[in-house]
């Protein structure tokens, strides 16, 4: 089973209808790894092919479905604790990625699995939060020095925080790119733009440009775990934001804090991937992001690797290469050479023989 | 499952040949699952317990596609077996000797972390005329051995640990599958049971000694008919007491089975409301038990 049978089903999920029990085998082992079984479901429904799935078929995304409904559930509950643990904090939270797409309606939260949930806060008010959320019971999950000094001195987040009941995982952000980054830029117009959430008092979520840019930037500056997931989330938000306001909000956006190059990226991939209905003028736009023609070709090669559903239990030299190459991209965008060069030696000659648990990341 | 070639027809070679290759498409109840391995014991411990089972052609439909193998480098320097579901390994790897057992362990694992079509209760499963009994317990108090001791007299076995309950129609699914022992009972179903089928022991596993005993080829048969809940019994062995059933209050039956549910926070309401009509459509009693003859003699007087 080599054949990527889900991204053709992303872009057409009418071509279920022909699909036989040995494709369902395929798709669904594909759709399982990608986390994107609950998305299947819908996809089913949309094409109207629910009622006459084969029964094993039907039991999966009847499985996937619950699952789903369950942590949108646990999701707004854990955001209502998060909430109440920061009550005393002078300023709104805002929701970032899957917390914000659900509780914000948006399609991309129907039927999204989570991992965790992402809040973002100005730097000044860190110090607070941290102190506010342990009393509340979160702990932090990495305890070794280095660890600490890494995400504190040189990260955009602290490190994952851990609940100590609920075991859910938070991921506190003071900006969007690392501190070190080569794209760095302020988070301030992006706490400017947020805007409320209606029904959720005290909670903000980004405006559709900058959720987006977000979205995109996250992404391509290496979280590639869940990159199909995450490029479908992409896929949703474009094509519920279509207006013409908000190309030009997003084109300008990118423009004015010198993000273009991770947008050209999303956006090149999302075409081959989805099909997402971009317009020509806001690709022709994008053009003077382009890289030079040999890391562009190189660049998209390596992403459509990285996006293309694996074949599970049969590993492949060409995905592998890919995610080497760009977790080494990633890091050099992460950091200037000397501190990466730092970085490097520590993670692989000092860590392993700490007995702390710093040889992780 | 009619119509499917028995894993005890196929020849060692052809054994060895799927489980090294495509893999065997093995039919347990309402799962498919489609087993690779290139160890010997596991293709021995496979022929031995699942001989009644149907094997599927390859490339058909599977519900999960596990392996068992060793982990990378380390075929050779104390070697361990891994389990995998596609890529993931849900578990850290096991002493090489335990991998047949941790197949086991992993196939409950598929079904439990993914199959929440059904409500899943930790709890042994039978039926009797289309009548099911549900025994939650938690490990230790007995279940797997008196669902071994049943299964052979007279009771269809559905599963030793895993009641999946359909939270629309109420109905229980089988998956039929070998039948876990630990420690003593091991010894104890040997004697009870003149022709019990085990596998090898491995020793030294997270749960003590542990055997897999083949199931009864009636009840491997009637895997795919599903049974209507009729008993909610939970069982405690203690050495040398009488066999006692005594009555339980429906709220107490419903607290003990949510606890021993894996998902049944996980469905929610509907969770709760499939439950509630569970507990109200059974006889709920606390069964006390030193002996199985005893045990199973109380148990044939069930009313239905």
């Amino acid at each position: 089973m080599n054949a990527d049978l889900l991204t053709p089903i992303l872009r057409a999920p009418e071509r279920l209808a022909a699909y036989d029990p040995a494709q369902w085998d395929a798709l669904l082992r594909q759709a399982r790894a990608a986390l994107l079984l609950p998305r299947l479901a819908s996809l089913a429904d949309q094409a109207g092919v629910t009622t006459s799935l084969p029964a094993p078929v039907a039991a999966h995304l009847r499985a996937a479905r619950t699952l789903a409904r369950k942590q949108a559930q646990s999701v707004r509950w854990e955001v209502k604790c998060i909430r109440r643990a920061l009550q005393d904090l002078p300023v709104p939270l805002i929701l970032l990625k899957g917390a914000a797409y659900l509780l914000a309606e948006l399609r991309a939260g129907r039927g999204r699995l989570f991992a965790d949930v992402d809040i973002l806060l100005p730097k000044s008010l860190l110090g607070q939060a941290e102190n506010d959320l342990m009393l509340d019971g979160w702990t932090m999950s990495h305890h070794n020095a280095y660890d600490q000094r890494y995400y504190r001195r040189w990260m955009h987040e602290l490190p994952p925080l851990k609940h100590a009941l609920r075991e859910s995982v938070l991921d506190v952000h003071h900006a969007i790119l690392p501190e070190t980054s080569r794209l760095r830029f302020s988070a301030e117009p992006l706490f400017e733009a947020a805007r409320p959430l209606p029904g959720w008092e005290s909670l903000r979520v980004l405006a559709p440009a900058d959720m987006v840019l977000h979205s995109a930037v996250h992404l391509f500056s290496g979280e590639f775990e869940h990159g199909l997931r995450d490029l479908a989330d992409l896929d949703s938000l474009l094509r519920e934001f279509a207006s013409l306001q908000f190309w030009l909000d997003l084109t300008a956006r990118a423009d004015a804090l010198g993000l273009g190059r991770p947008l050209y990226y999303a956006m090149t991939q999302l075409s081959s991937c989805f099909a997402t209905p971009i317009p020509r003028e806001v690709v022709e736009h994008m053009e003077r992001y382009r890289p030079s023609q040999a890391v562009d070709a190189l660049m998209r090669a390596m992403h459509a690797r990285l996006f293309r559903p694996g074949s599970p239990g049969r590993p492949r030299t060409g995905k592998t290469l890919a995610r080497q190459g760009a977790f080494v991209h990633a890091h050099w965008l992460k950091m200037p050479v000397a501190l990466l060069l730092y970085h490097s030696i520590y993670k692989s000659a000092i860590a392993p023989w700490r007995r702390d648990g710093s040889g992780s990341l | 499952m009619p119509g499917l070639l028995k894993l005890g027809d196929l020849s060692q070679t052809e054994l060895d040949g799927l489980l090294r290759g495509p893999g065997l498409y093995l039919q347990t109840g309402v799962f498919r699952f489609a087993i690779r391995s290139p160890f010997k014991d596991v293709a021995r411990a496979l022929r031995l317990l699942y001989a009644e089972h149907g094997v599927a052609a390859q490339g058909e439909f599977a519900d999960f596609h596990v392996r068992v193998d060793a982990p990378p480098l380390r075929k050779f320097l104390r070697p361990q077996s891994q389990f995998y579901l596609d890529d993931q390994t849900p578990f850290k790897p096991l002493p090489r000797p335990q991998a047949a057992a941790m197949l086991e362990w992993g196939m409950n694992w598929c079904v439990t972390a993914h199959a929440h079509q059904y409500l899943i209760l930790h709890a042994a499963s039978l039926a009797r005329d289309g009548l099911g009994l549900i025994m939650p317990a938690p490990p230790g108090s007995g279940k797997s051995t008196l669902a071994a001791a049943l299964c052979f007299r007279g009771w269809r076995l559905l599963s030793d640990e895993l009641t999946l309950l359909d939270p629309d129609h109420l109905a229980m699914a089988a998956v039929a599958r070998p039948i876990s022992l630990k420690n003593a009972s091991i010894e104890v179903i040997r004697g009870f049971v003149g022709h019990a089928v085990l596998s090898d022991t491995a020793r030294d596993t997270a749960k003590g000694t542990v055997a897999h005993l083949r199931p009864p080829a009636s009840s491997v048969a009637a895997a795919d008919v599903p049974a209507t809940p009729r008993w909610i019994v939970l069982p405690r062995y203690e050495a040398g007491a009488a066999a006692r059933l005594s009555p339980l209050p429906r709220a107490r039956a419903f607290m003990e089975l949510a606890q021993n549910a894996f998902n049944y926070s996980l469905l929610g309401e509907a969770g709760f409301t499939a439950l509630a009509q569970l507990v109200n459509g059974c006889d709920c009693y606390r069964f006390s038990y030193g002996d199985l003859e005893e045990a199973v003699t109380l148990f044939a007087g069930l009313e239905p």
